[in-house]
């Protein structure tokens, strides 16, 4: 080549061999007259121009351009059907100074993909989509395609797509420009040369607004598919610059910055205060340990009596006891019916089934519970009962059962919210499983708000009194007289 | 220091000790906590949280975040598993390394929310298409919730395989301490990733391999990963085997309620062992083997019609008589309904 000037040579960011590919290495695997090699070269150079081949990762989907790692020397992720835009999402959230590309084909973003690019456009996601639309899936052989055209015959529409079947062709520009979010979105022809100037153009302006953090663009490039299509490739340039076009106006459908609202500031946070771990704090070397004594319980009621609160304050504290401890909560739909109960179960040992069948406590905050989980409790057990008396006619003769009236007390304090306190604190007083004053370490590590940390106070100390005043040692209210 | 925590919150918990900065996930109960804890956590701690358009977008993110060199998880549970599975096929096809928690619900179908193991097959067997295995993990305290999930990023890195947590509603609602050391945990190099870079420019990903040869040669890559991951990382527990002659076998949530039942039956006179294994694929057989040499009988018990029994009885070849026992469609027996059972089939047992 000596003595002539060289003036245009290939893009730097093709390799110079395709030595991905088996055999053919100084070509690409397109059909002679195919739209692919067109828009891999606009790619191509503009990366150059632009300086961003370093930074490029280019996804490739499925369709004739899965292969598209065999010619970009740029990072390549291959993905699966559709799914460009989710992988690109996180790929350039993973690394926000890369330049994301989606690569895709009409089947690919416009049939199996769509909720995927709807999405990623909607979220203003800073990645360039290459959209190219020859309007029929070339790959698998020449299937219908959501672009093909009414009347548009291929193997799975022998007699031309009907309106009435498969509807009209989907119109992917004029779809995401619907929403506010995207920041370009054009329609370009690879049908002459003068079409090919202005999709260069765009597929440029696209990366260039990737460069500089400018949010999404989709760049839709009507392609001509000579061999599907059964046309001689000057044929086929002909039919997308004449027919195709006329289905799918060319232009520019969005080109501005959204306006979006500020976001909220999220905190920063390290690791261990993320954890919730104080580092450096000392370990406890010989623990405190008060009297404490093995327990399983159940404490059922309705929805908003902190039946799962005094439940998880009960395991709290019996972790602060350096004791082995289990708190499940009821489960499922029963939430959301009013009910709710919970299993704690404390021990010195490894606790085995976190589910307690048979509790030696049930603390039953309402009648309900007591009528449901009475019978369930262990002989010998005890039940704690919300209410100054036993309902009419009930009994469980295998237990003991306090009437603690805890919404009646905690009303009296002035506030309902603390009947679960009052009640625990009872609890704490007639099994002697935990210590008292282990509560209120808890209540003053977990209760911000000082009103209500004294309200609890004194709801510890009424359900404490209540239990030692007003019941009798071995005093049983059961309306059969039966007393232990 | 030990903290009382919910099953769901230690997993996340766990991930972001392990440098876990990017969480994609769709919501469903009973796995939502977990995407909602790491919709906090996450990017408190500088990572990404995106709630993706489903569970077929959030697998795929799963996929790029892992393309990009990420520690990248998701959680889901039944239905949004099965959208899930052809990512995970292509995961494991592109030998990317990610974390996936199954919060097992009832099925099949819309099933409910309620805990069973019915995803067994699913997980366990694969779900996806073609010939990968995922590594699972099945958890049955709090604290395993937190310490497994750091080994399942270890795993995912080490095999570049995709991890599961296989867990139910259960385990991850439940409270219990949990004691978390702090430490700084190594990462290692990926030097296949695609981060956007020229170091990493050379690098493709990818799970297509159109020549017979060349894909033959690929799977029996996997494989032989698959072939090491047996030998070296089955994981599982016993509670009073060395002397047991029913030996009882459940994992997660069902292995403690073994373990009361194993209580209960040695208080009657039952020599009653429990056998828990900790990493369901691969399935710890040569422990089991070994174990179960001098039991006289097995009983496996599972929240699902019997799943891992099949891989029970691959494993003792017809050397012991195994029984089954199973509840579904949210129904977790007491450890009286497993000792009762136990009692009903004495004669088949001992």
């Amino acid at each position: 080549m000596n003595g002539y000037e060289v003036i245009h040579e290939k893009s730097p960011a093709f390799y110079d061999r395709y030595e991905r590919k088996g055999e053919l290495q100084q070509q690409t695997h397109y059909c002679p007259g195919c739209g692919h090699g067109i828009v891999h070269k606009l790619i191509a150079e503009a990366l150059t121009d632009l300086g961003l081949q370093d930074r490029t990762v280019l996804v490739s989907p499925v369709g004739c351009s899965v292969f598209a790692y065999y010619y970009f020397d740029v990072g390549n992720v291959q993905v699966a059907h559709g799914r460009a835009p989710a992988a690109a999402t996180a790929l350039k959230r993973s690394h926000p100074e890369s330049i994301v590309i989606a690569y895709q084909g009409d089947g690919d973003l416009a049939a199996i993909g769509t909720a995927e690019i709807v999405h990623a456009a909607n979220r203003g996601e800073n990645i360039c989509v290459f959209f190219v639309n020859n309007s029929v899936y070339g790959m698998t052989g020449g299937q219908m395609a959501p672009t093909s055209l009414i009347g548009e015959v291929t193997t799975t529409s022998p007699w031309g797509r009907r309106a009435s079947n498969e509807g009209l062709p989907l119109h992917v520009c004029e779809l995401l420009a619907a929403l506010e979010t995207p920041t370009y979105i054009e329609r370009v022809a690879l049908n002459d040369m003068k079409n090919i100037m202005k999709a260069k153009r765009a597929v440029k302006k696209a990366l260039q607004i990737q460069k500089d953090g400018g949010g999404f663009s989709l760049v839709e490039l009507l392609s001509p598919c000579p061999t599907i299509m059964k046309m001689d490739p000057v044929v086929a340039r002909k039919w997308v610059g004449e027919t195709l076009v006329k289905a799918f106006p060319l232009g520019v459908f969005r080109d501005r910055k959204p306006e979006l609202p500020p976001d909220p500031k999220i905190p920063v946070k390290t690791v261990a205060e993320a954890l919730e771990v104080e580092e450096g704090a000392p370990e406890i070397a010989s623990p405190r340990r008060h009297h404490t004594r093995d327990l399983t319980v159940k404490i059922a009621g309705f929805g908003g009596q902190g039946i799962l609160l005094m439940g998880q304050l009960l395991a709290e504290m019996a972790l602060r006891e350096h004791m082995e401890v289990s708190w499940l909560p009821s489960y499922g739909p029963e939430m959301r019916s009013g009910s709710a109960h919970c299993h704690v179960s404390l021990s010195h040992e490894r606790i085995g089934s976190p589910v307690i069948s048979q509790p030696e406590v049930l603390v039953a905050m309402n009648e309900l519970s007591l009528h449901k989980f009475a019978a369930s409790v262990v002989s010998g057990g005890l039940i704690l009962y919300n209410h100054t008396e036993l309902p009419v006619g009930f009994s469980a003769p295998q237990a003991r059962i306090v009437c603690v009236p805890a919404s009646e007390i905690a009303d009296r304090l002035g506030s309902a919210k603390v009947a679960n306190v009052v009640m625990l604190a009872a609890l704490l007083e007639e099994t002697e499983c935990l210590p008292a004053e282990s509560a209120i370490s808890v209540l003053e590590a977990t209760v911000k708000n000082p009103k209500l940390l004294e309200l609890d106070r004194q709801a510890m100390k009424a359900g404490r009194d209540y239990v030692d005043t007003e019941i009798e040692v071995g005093a049983v209210s059961q309306p059969d007289g039966y007393s232990y | 220091m030990r903290q009382l925590c919910k099953g769901n919150v230690a997993i996340v918990k766990g991930a972001v000790l392990a440098g876990c900065r990017a969480f994609y996930g769709y919501p469903i109960t009973p796995a939502s906590e977990i995407a909602e804890y790491a919709a906090l956590l996450i990017p408190e701690v500088g990572g990404t949280f995106l709630q993706a358009e489903s569970e077929v977008s959030a697998i795929n993110m799963v996929y790029g975040a892992s393309s990009a060199g990420m520690r990248v998880m998701s959680a889901s549970s039944g239905p949004g598993l099965s959208l899930m599975q052809e990512g995970i096929s292509y995961i494991a096809g592109s030998e990317l390394p990610c974390v996936i928690v199954d919060v097992v619900r009832g099925g099949p179908g819309l099933g409910n929310i309620a805990p069973e193991q019915s995803d067994y097959f699913c997980i366990v067997k694969g779900g996806g298409h073609g010939c990968y295995r995922n590594i699972v993990l099945a958890p049955s305290s709090v604290q395993e919730m937190f310490d497994l999930t750091i080994l399942a990023f270890d795993l995912a890195d080490r095999y570049r395989n995709p991890v599961m947590i296989m867990t139910d509603g259960y385990v991850g609602q439940m409270m219990e301490p949990l004691d978390i050391k702090m430490r700084k945990i190594e990462q290692p190099e990926k030097d296949w990733a695609v981060k956007g870079n020229a170091e990493t420019k050379k690098n493709v990903i990818t799970s297509i391999f159109l020549e017979s040869d060349v894909l033959e040669a690929h799977v029996n890559k996997l494989e032989a990963k698959y072939q090491l991951a047996q030998e070296l990382e089955t994981r599982c527990e016993e509670y009073l085997t060395e002397d047991a002659e029913v030996l009882l076998i459940g994992f997660g949530i069902v292995s403690r309620v073994l373990r009361s039942t194993v209580d209960q039956l040695r208080a009657q006179g039952v020599k009653a062992g429990l056998f828990r294994p900790i990493t369901l694929w691969p399935f710890p057989s040569r422990e089991l083997c070994k174990t179960a040499e001098h039991v006289k009988s097995v009983m496996v018990v599972e929240l699902n019609t019997g799943m891992m029994v099949q891989d029970v009885k691959l494993t003792l070849n017809g050397t012991v008589p195994v029984e089954f026992y199973g509840r579904t469609g949210g129904n977790v027996p007491a450890a009286e309904e497993v000792t009762a059972q136990v009692f009903a089939r004495m004669s088949a047992l001992v």
